[in-house]
């Protein structure tokens, strides 16, 4: 279980905290979204609940980032990557850079952790198989679409075998093509029990693959329920997040029987007249 | 003094021989022909200004051409053949990519592996960008051919998207990096390394017996 509790965390060089005052639980198996404008802290609490924040790039974290209820504070980042993995919206800057196979490049995190040889390959096939991309084992991955791209740099964390898994915005740079591998991919995921912090502006994926949404506005939680009721609730609007297709088709369904029933309301009128 | 039948035969039998076995001897000769402007330059500068030269060849006004410096000038073209041949031999038949993990292998350090691995692999990236960076500005007006000094100019708006742009992922790669355990210290697992057979042990060991030879012979004074 990762827990953020009253966490509020400042850049380094703000002014201003980007994260306040979050707490926030994502429970062993659960997928939790996180939706939000931009600027709304989406990517903070991602790179805060990853440990990158402020292990990497600095900044003050004030309350405590827990795992299993253990402090992580005093972790250095390689010990928190087993337990927390991330990943990016840009595929190409993930990609390790210096692999010359998808392979290689699913096993890289192994491979940096020194997990013995055969736990590599085997985490390494793992990983491919738990993202269906067997087949592009052998390819350059700087030779891939982004979408497939996505795909590898997931391996590549499942293959570190975290227990929690956070994706910030996995599908924003894709066309709609890699938008849908990478959410099928993620549904597969999700299915088979992965933890996963999600945070996406495509609230379908969501829809799709939560069982719990929180809603972040100005490094806030503002709204925070089961992903069915929350997302059509219409204040996400009012955030600057837009609904589900599902849900905005049944607005406009509605809408237009309301205008339907108005117009026959009018006819049925000028006929009495 | 010098000579250039030494460097010629070393050449022939270190680099000719062993480029024709890995059938690389035309992309040999080929990227050879890259260096003649710098070499051209050095024969020239060596054939006309080499001091305290005596048996004149040819007098062109100021400058004379002495059968002394053409000597030298011969002798370092060789050397520079010789060396430039090595170095080319080995990219046209070494993966740079096993090269690192071999040396991986054998001990350095995976930072310094990382550092040689990635820039052998982002040059190419580097190039593609750039590439397409230019093909978006062309499409829109920017002059990129004609004479030199028009694609001089050319290059200066290249400079900021693709240098910047590279800088600017920086701290993208560094936390991709660093979230899959890239900082932890002490060795790595290696997947793979590259075959070594004995035959290649065998010959790596000859030629390092040859070197101390050739170094062993130079130092006792015998020259040819």
């Amino acid at each position: 279980m990762l827990t953020l509790a009253s966490v509020s965390y400042r850049y380094a060089g703000a002014t201003r905290p980007s994260l306040r005052d979050v707490t926030l639980e994502l429970a062993d198996g659960e997928v939790l979204g996180v939706v939000g404008a931009s600027e709304a802290g989406k990517s903070t609490l991602c790179l805060v609940a990853s440990g990158l924040a402020p292990r990497t790039i600095g900044g003050t974290l004030v309350g405590r980032v827990l795992l299993d209820g253990e402090d992580t504070a005093g972790r250095p980042m390689h010990a928190v990557a087993t337990e927390v993995a991330i990943g990016f919206q840009n595929p190409g800057t993930q990609l390790s850079g210096v692999a010359t196979t998808v392979y290689e490049e699913v096993a890289f995190g192994p491979m940096n952790l020194g997990v013995p040889r055969p736990e590599v390959l085997r985490r390494t096939e793992t990983a491919l198989d738990a993202l269906a991309i067997g087949e592009l084992a052998s390819r350059d991955p700087d030779r891939l679409s982004g979408g497939q791209q996505q795909l590898v740099a997931i391996a590549g964390l499942l293959a570190l075998a975290p227990r929690h898994l956070v994706l910030d915005e996995p599908t924003a740079q894709l066309d709609p093509a890699g938008t849908r591998l990478v959410s099928v991919a993620i549904g597969r995921l999700a299915a088979a029990g992965t933890s996963i912090l999600l945070a996406e502006q495509k609230t379908d994926l969501l829809a799709a693959v939560c069982g719990r949404v929180v809603a972040l506005a100005d490094g806030g939680i503002v709204m925070e329920g089961a992903a069915g009721t929350l997302l059509a609730d219409p204040r996400l609007a009012e955030l600057g997040v837009a609904p589900p297709s599902a849900v905005r088709l049944e607005h406009a369904a509605r809408s237009v029987s309301a205008a339907a029933a108005a117009s026959v309301a009018r006819s049925i009128g000028a006929v009495g007249e | 003094m010098g000579g250039i039948w030494g460097p010629l035969a070393l050449a022939l039998v270190a680099i000719v021989l062993p480029a024709a076995a890995a059938r690389v001897l035309r992309r040999l000769g080929r990227t050879s022909l890259l260096l003649s402007l710098p070499i051209a330059i050095s024969l020239l500068v060596n054939l006309f200004f080499f001091p305290g030269g005596h048996q004149v060849l040819l007098r062109l006004g100021p400058v004379t051409a002495t059968a002394e410096g053409l000597a030298f000038a011969l002798e370092i073209l060789v050397r520079i053949m010789a060396i430039a041949g090595a170095i080319t031999l080995f990219y046209l038949t070494t993966r740079p990519h096993d090269f690192v993990v071999d040396l991986e292998r054998r001990g350095i350090s995976p930072r310094a592996a990382f550092v040689a691995n990635a820039s052998v692999q982002t040059v190419p990236a580097m190039v593609e960008r750039a590439g397409q960076i230019t093909a978006a500005q062309r499409a829109r007006g920017l002059d990129t051919e004609g004479s030199v000094w028009r694609r001089a100019r050319g290059i200066l708006p290249l400079v900021g998207p693709v240098i910047l742009g590279s800088i600017a992922e920086v701290e993208e790669r560094t936390m991709a990096l660093e979230a899959r355990g890239f900082t932890r210290p002490g060795r790595r697992t290696l997947l793979w390394s590259p075959p070594d057979s004995g035959r290649e042990r065998l010959a790596r060991w000859a030629l390092v017996v040859a070197l101390l030879v050739v170094v062993v012979a130079r130092l006792a004074g015998w020259t040819a």
